[in-house]
């Protein structure tokens, strides 16, 4: 006796959160079988193994139809074909967008194109994330980029209009997409400490202050380039370091404002021609694509890592990054005030969120 | 009257891409009715096209309004080649053809391809001007109201009801037209869902003529089958029970249809029956024919042998083709005792010149109260056919003439039992190649005859009639003669009243009438069987089944039997068996809600005895199974809170003086075959069940017997509308289709495995649905309808449809405790008058008797006046399916962001926690899906899961549109599954139908009623108006 054919159809479509979560994992059935088996529903409910086998296999069924919707949210909303509560919908999309940190670090930066998905198996093998969901976290970010790439208004709006996702995850995917686009390199071992979550940090500062949609909000793609005006003029800012009079009265402003408050003073002032120069420098160079993408790279070599050798405490880091910003409004010679503001401004932020171990 | 049809095409949304080239479609739809078509504007490269179209207006007829779907086709323009049809919608515009129900139909209809499935939606607004013309020689009946649901729909009451309709047309079956082969599959498919539609349109018109005749205004319990004979043709064919319905102005009164009896009676019911009926010996009417009366039905069913009550032994099934071997002509026999039986009906009631209904049957399941006086038993009849290609579509007479046959035989069955009347009647098919096996069955009953139209009997013996029912009992007790019996019976005193006689056990078709006592819960129990068939041709294929169908019936009714008494219950309601015809095999599947009635004793219970008693570890092995079975009927007592009244058997002691003890289990079945007295042998215990375990095939039964599995704690399960002992349910529901197509081992096959492997399939299946929907305990699985079908050789399809229902438990535990004080109390004030009737019943020994049973129902009711009320009042309160106040706590989640409207599918009656106010119209659709590339589609699981899927989301499309928010009383009728894997290929052809309604919640419907009280309230929940 061999059962050809067994389905199960209700009026409200039953989804099981737990076989979900399974298929979105990417367990084959035979697999989610055994996973169930050992979550201890047999002796809970007094069903066999078969039962399971017949409900894992339902449910698969009826992910595998619903997946074609939720390539496209609004439709789940709107098609006819399975009767799901809201609530669940809601569930629905939220769980089959949502994405693996390991994953996302390993992706996050790289272009979303066939090559990378080529990478997928070694990322898989790497992660122990099953080959299945890699793939579709992938093409969730790939799905959500194509969305809303050229298109006008807020990156995070669009995508909570596009994938109907709550707010938190809209803000990862714009990160995710805003990364993408820019190419960031985030996997060098030097950067391997930092979590996905920094970056999102980051890309947010970045998207509210150095892309297009910062200046002008009517224009395509406005939050995913980087205003390219803005790039060419931080050139200007070279001045700060190029300058001797003015780096030394840099430094002896903030080290006036600092002493006695800070802990690693003598480390700060030794350090301080060295950090600035770094710290401008990146600057500088985010005319050239390439250093854009190794923004990342550069801030950590060249602020994060020798304040850590020094083993500056976040706080007294957090002093000498707002003594550093402020200071230059002092600075009588230097004319670029608003630059300095929408650069370090965001650095600012960003340095801090870098800044542990 | 003709009426002018208005359609307008507004817009389409999620149109499948038809140019690859762009990543778009042009589409365009054609709108046709009848011979006229209208077309919309292309509008080019759009997923999403507004056409906004004028309205496109239909000159017709009502007669084509009735018949002829609408039928919307959406393409693709191509300049160059031609058009590319995306898909179709067929609207049944029946609905706005009565004023009650819908005005307009409007909203997003899916598009659906019989190759592709559903392709996207489309916007359509439908509007019927009709136009009063009543000097036309009327051939449509518009204005006649149908219904699926099979008991008096929840916001009218029941004038009249005038009873029995059937109709059926036949046709040639597009699939098998020569013009098939060079059609394409998608062509033919179109071809049969359009006839198929027009056949059940033009049907329904018929059926309503009918209707129109008898002055009724609408049709209950509407059923509709369809039969795809195959070479031979296609059948459709319908039943219904006609009646006068009165909508009533408030929907929250509710009242009893009993108030006012017609005043238009005018005939006696049933003239055509020579027994008086019991409840109609009345003093006004001499009762001396009575015992007589008998036995010309007796003898005549003798004699033609082919009698079967449904569970009988003689093989009447075989009769239809047996006889053909010896006379040649295959029919012959039954139509001689078919001239018989009418000429027999003649001389039985000369003085009748009209006879207004042919059979006295109806197909409601339940009853407005009072209606139902006596049930007599299962009655049912079977006929195996050949059958032969239909010559002339206009005249059906051969499928006619069948059914006729059938249908005479049940009455002459439910006469047997004393009963005028068939209620709880269904009719159905089974066709394997060209053998046809066709089926009726219903329940014997004695009517009260206020309701039906020609009744005419005095006023003053109605009034004792009434008093005459004791509630909750009244339709126990026997209806035929005690002294002639149609069949050895067991009988008791009731256990209720105390004045008349009861069977041991009773078997229906019926709901569970609302007033009766119930003791503790339901559950559901099935008897599940297969005989292997040799293969073979026509006539000999069809003597081959019809010598098997008795041994299954009689099979069939043992397993009911004994798990009935494993249960420790004593009656059956909504009991379906169904016979299905493979190549090589039958099944016999019986599905029951079994009870206990307060009214019937105490089942005994199942003895076990072997053959040879001398053997010791056999005697062991005996005695280990009888302990087994014992301790099984314990166990399922305490599960179901069994706890009759013990005072009772003290009190009473035995009223059967001489308790009559059966070897064999059939015999006991009050029901059970019509002439067998003979066989009845006493054993040694006392109205104990015994089973002779004789060989390994008893073995087997009695293993098989142990081997159901009660379902797991917090589910309870049952076949009927509504769980006895439940009655706090909450507003959760969840309606699901399961089906399950196993392949067998085509090796060997024994009886014993093929047994095995279709009860495993069914217990698992069940299992399977219990785990599903665990999630929802505490719930009841309620109207669960099992249908097997053996598609090819080796494989078994069970198709279940049924919804869950969750209750609140703590008031569950609460009214059983409340009720069955009160079934105490009963039995206490009921045992004093009890010694009235030192009746010595002697049910196989038929001496004249002296006493006339008409006296006792004198008696009876003079001695019984004033208790009846009371308990009345108690079993109604009790018995409403929603109490008021018990849903208020728990309503449906709002659904608050949802674009789509929420459309709740059921196969009841009503909604829980909810009122009707409202129904639309009939839904009745017919889909057939194909496809040539199984796997791609996840194989046959994964092609029928879409399938049914997309099935359900028509369904709810076409009541919202209508502007409801539920389909109510749904079934699916046929799910008829082809597969050819090497091929890639599958076919599915469904038709389901139910009534479409607006309902209410009580908590909305209390806000509504307070704000504004006589608001015929149009919900705010309709749900029906989906909006972009």
């Amino acid at each position: 006796m061999t059962s050809e054919l067994d389905i199960f159809v209700g009026n409200t479509t039953l989804i099981d959160e737990d076989v979900y979560r399974l298929w979105l994992d990417g367990y084959s059935v035979s697999d989610a079988v055994a996973l169930r088996v050992r979550s201890g529903i047999l002796e809970q409910t007094g069903a066999t193994a078969a039962v399971l086998q017949s409900d894992t296999m339902d449910h698969y069924r009826t992910f595998h139809m619903l997946e074609r919707l939720l390539h496209a949210p609004p439709k789940l909303l709107h098609q006819l074909i399975f009767q799901i509560p809201p609530s669940r919908q809601a569930l629905l999309i939220e769980r089959y967008y949502a994405f693996d940190e390991a994953f996302v670090r390993e992706v996050l930066g790289k272009k979303l194109s066939k090559g990378t998905k080529k990478d997928l198996d070694d990322i898989s093998t790497k992660t122990g994330i099953t080959l299945k969901s890699c793939r579709r976290q992938f093409d969730n970010f790939k799905r959500v980029f194509k969305v809303v790439e050229e298109m006008r208004g807020s990156l995070v709006d669009n995508i909570q209009q596009h994938f109907l996702l709550s707010d938190r995850l809209a803000r990862d995917y714009a990160a995710i997409v805003f990364f993408a686009n820019n190419r960031f390199e985030t996997g060098k071992k030097k950067l391997q400490y930092l979590s996905f979550g920094d970056f999102a940090f980051c890309a947010e500062l970045m998207i509210q202050n150095w892309t297009l949609g910062a200046v002008d909000s009517q224009v395509d793609d406005m939050d995913m380039d980087l205003d390219k005006e803005f790039l060419q003029d931080l050139k200007e800012l070279k001045v700060l370091v190029a300058d001797k009079d003015l780096l030394d009265l840099h430094k002896s402003l903030v080290c006036t404002a600092l002493r006695g408050k800070l802990g690693v003073f003598s480390e700060m002032e030794a350090n301080f021609k060295n950090l600035s120069r770094g710290l401008v420098n990146v600057a500088a160079k985010l005319t050239h694509n390439k250093d854009v993408r190794d923004l990342f790279v550069d801030l950590v070599e060249k602020f994060v890592e020798p304040c850590r050798s020094d083993h500056w405490p976040l706080s007294d880091v957090r002093l000498f990054l707002n003594q550093y910003s402020a200071s230059v409004h002092s600075l009588d010679g230097f004319r670029h005030q608003a630059l300095w503001d929408r650069y370090m401004g965001t650095l600012h932020g960003c340095l801090l969120r870098l800044y542990h171990d | 009257m003709p009426g002018k049809l208005k359609v307008k095409i507004v817009a389409g949304r999620h149109l499948p891409v038809m140019d690859r080239a762009s990543d778009l479609t042009d589409a365009f739809v054609e709108v046709k009715f009848g011979n006229t078509t209208f077309k919309t504007d292309v509008y080019l490269k759009s997923l999403n096209p507004q056409w906004n179209s004028e309205w496109f207006k239909f000159e017709v007829d009502d007669e084509d309004l009735q018949d002829e779907p609408l039928q919307i086709t959406v393409l693709d323009h191509d300049t160059y080649s031609a058009n590319d049809a995306i898909g179709k919608v067929y609207i049944d515009i029946d609905p706005l053809l009565y004023s009650e129900a819908a005005t307009v139909i409007s909203g997003w209809f899916p598009i659906y391809d019989t190759i592709h499935g559903i392709r996207g939606e489309i916007n359509v607004v439908v509007k019927v001007d009709l136009f009063n013309d009543l000097n036309r020689f009327r051939q449509s009946s518009c204005g006649v109201k149908f219904f699926c649901t099979t008991s008096i729909p929840k916001c009218y009451r029941a004038v009249i009801i005038h009873g029995f309709v059937e109709e059926l047309v036949v046709n040639e079956d597009p699939e098998y037209q020569w013009i098939d082969r060079i059609r394409t599959p998608r062509a033919s498919n179109e071809a049969r869902q359009r006839l198929i539609s027009l056949m059940s349109g033009e049907l329904q018109r018929k059926i309503g003529l009918k209707v129109l005749e008898m002055r009724g205004n609408a049709v209950v319990g509407y059923l509709q089958c369809f039969d795809l004979e195959g070479e031979s043709g296609l059948v459709v064919r319908a039943i219904g029970t006609a009646c006068t319905l009165d909508k009533l102005s408030s929907p929250a009164a509710f009242l009893p249809a009993c108030n006012s009896p017609s005043k238009e009676m005018k005939e006696i019911p049933f003239n055509e029956d020579p027994n008086p009926n019991t409840h109609s010996s009345g003093p006004s009417t001499p009762l001396k024919n009575q015992t007589y009366s008998f036995s010309p039905s007796k003898s005549y069913s003798r004699q033609s042998s082919s009698s079967d009550t449904d569970l009988s032994l003689t093989p009447k099934t075989g009769m239809g083709s047996g006889s053909a071997g010896k006379e040649g002509g295959p029919f012959k026999a039954l139509l001689r005792q078919q001239t018989q039986s009418a000429l027999e009906q003649r001389g039985g009631s000369p003085h009748r010149f009209c006879r207004r209904r042919e059979f006295p049957f109806f197909t409601l399941t339940a009853f407005p109260p009072g209606f139902l006086v006596h049930v007599g038993g299962v009655v049912s009849a079977r006929s195996v056919k050949l059958l032969d290609r239909i010559h002339n579509p206009d005249e059906p007479e051969t499928r006619d003439a069948w059914w006729a046959e059938i249908r005479q035989e049940i009455k002459s069955h439910a006469k047997a039992l004393g009963c005028h009347a068939v209620v709880g009647y269904s009719e159905s098919t089974s066709i394997c190649e060209e053998v046809c096996i066709l089926s009726a069955s219903g329940t014997a009953a004695v009517l009260n005859p206020r309701f039906l139209q020609d009744g005419t009997v005095e006023g003053c013996l109605e009034q004792r009639l009434e008093e005459n029912l004791p509630a909750g009992c009244g339709f126990c007790h026997i209806p035929y003669d005690e002294l002639n019996m149609p069949f050895p019976a067991h009988l008791t005193y009731c256990y209720n009243c105390r004045k008349q006689k009861v069977p041991d056990v009773l078997f229906t078709t019926i709901d569970l009438p609302t007033d009766a006592t119930v003791i503790g819960k339901g559950c559901l129990i099935q008897a599940r069987l297969c005989r292997l068939k040799k293969k073979a041709q026509a006539e000999a294929n069809a003597t081959a089944i019809s010598n098997l169908l008795p041994f299954m019936e009689y099979e069939v009714h043992t397993q009911l039997m004994n798990k009935l008494k494993l249960k420790g219950m004593n009656a059956l309601f909504g009991l379906r068996i169904q016979i299905t015809v493979g190549e090589n095999m039958l099944m016999g599947l019986a599905s029951a809600t079994g009870v206990y009635l307060a009214a019937l004793p105490t089942p005994g219970g199942i003895q076990i005895a072997g053959k040879t008693p001398n053997d010791g570890s056999y005697e062991q092995h005996i005695s280990h199974m009888q302990k087994k079975i014992n301790d099984t009927i314990a166990k399922n007592k305490e599960l179901y809170e069994i706890t009759p009244p013990e005072i009772s058997e003290e009190i009473i002691g035995s009223p059967i003086p001489e308790p009559r003890q059966r070897s064999r289990l059939l015999r006991s079945q009050s029901e059970s075959s019509d002439e067998v007295t003979e066989l009845d042998l006493s054993h040694g215990k006392k109205d104990a069940f015994v089973l002779e375990i004789d060989d390994t095939d008893a073995m087997e039964d009695v293993h098989s017997l142990l081997t159901d599995v009660p379902p797991p704690s917090g589910f309870y399960s049952c076949n009927t509308e509504i769980m006895p002992g439940i009655n706090n349910w909450t507003s959760e529901i969840q309606m699901f289709t399961s089906v399950r197509v196993i392949r067998l081992s085509s090796l060997n096959l024994t009886n014993q495995a093929l047994n095995k492997n279709f009860n495993d399939l069914c217990e698992n299946l069940l299992k399977s649905l219990y785990f599903k929907l665990r999630s929802m305990i505490p719930c009841c699985l309620c109207h669960v309808n099992f249908t097997v079908s053996l598609p090819e050789d080796e494989l078994i399809q069970v198709t279940v449809t049924a919804v869950a229902i969750t209750f609140d438990k703590n008031q569950a535990l609460q009214t059983t405790k409340i009720h069955v004080e009160k079934s105490l109390q009963r039995a206490s004030t009921d045992n004093e008058e009890l010694l009235q009737f030192p009746l010595e019943l002697c049910s196989d020994s038929l001496p004249s008797h002296p006493f006339p049973p008409a006296k006792e129902h004198l008696e009876s009711a003079s001695s019984n006046s004033g208790i009846p009320a009371a308990q009345r009042a108690v079993t109604v309160e009790k018995a409403s399916p929603m109490g008021e106040g018990n849903f208020r706590n728990r309503s449906a989640p709002p659904c608050a962001n949802s674009t789509v409207g929420v459309v709740k599918m059921t196969p009841l009656s009503f909604i829980p926690g909810a009122k009707i106010t409202k129904y639309l119209g009939i839904i009745n659709m017919f889909f057939i899906r194909e496809t040539t590339s199984l796997r791609e589609e996840g194989g046959v699981s994964g092609f029928l899961h879409a399938f049914i899927a997309e099935v359900f989301a028509m369904v709810r499309a076409h009541v919202a549109a209508l502007g409801g928010n539920a389909v109510v009383s749904y079934i699916m009728k046929q799910c008829v599954f082809m597969e050819n894997p090497n091929k890639n290929q599958a076919q599915c052809l469904i038709n389901v139908s139910g009534d479409a309604v607006v309902f209410v919640r009580e908590s909305e419907l209390e806000v509504v009623s307070t704000q504004q009280p006589t608001a015929n309230c149009q919900p705010s929940c309709t749900g029906g108006e989906v909006t972009t």
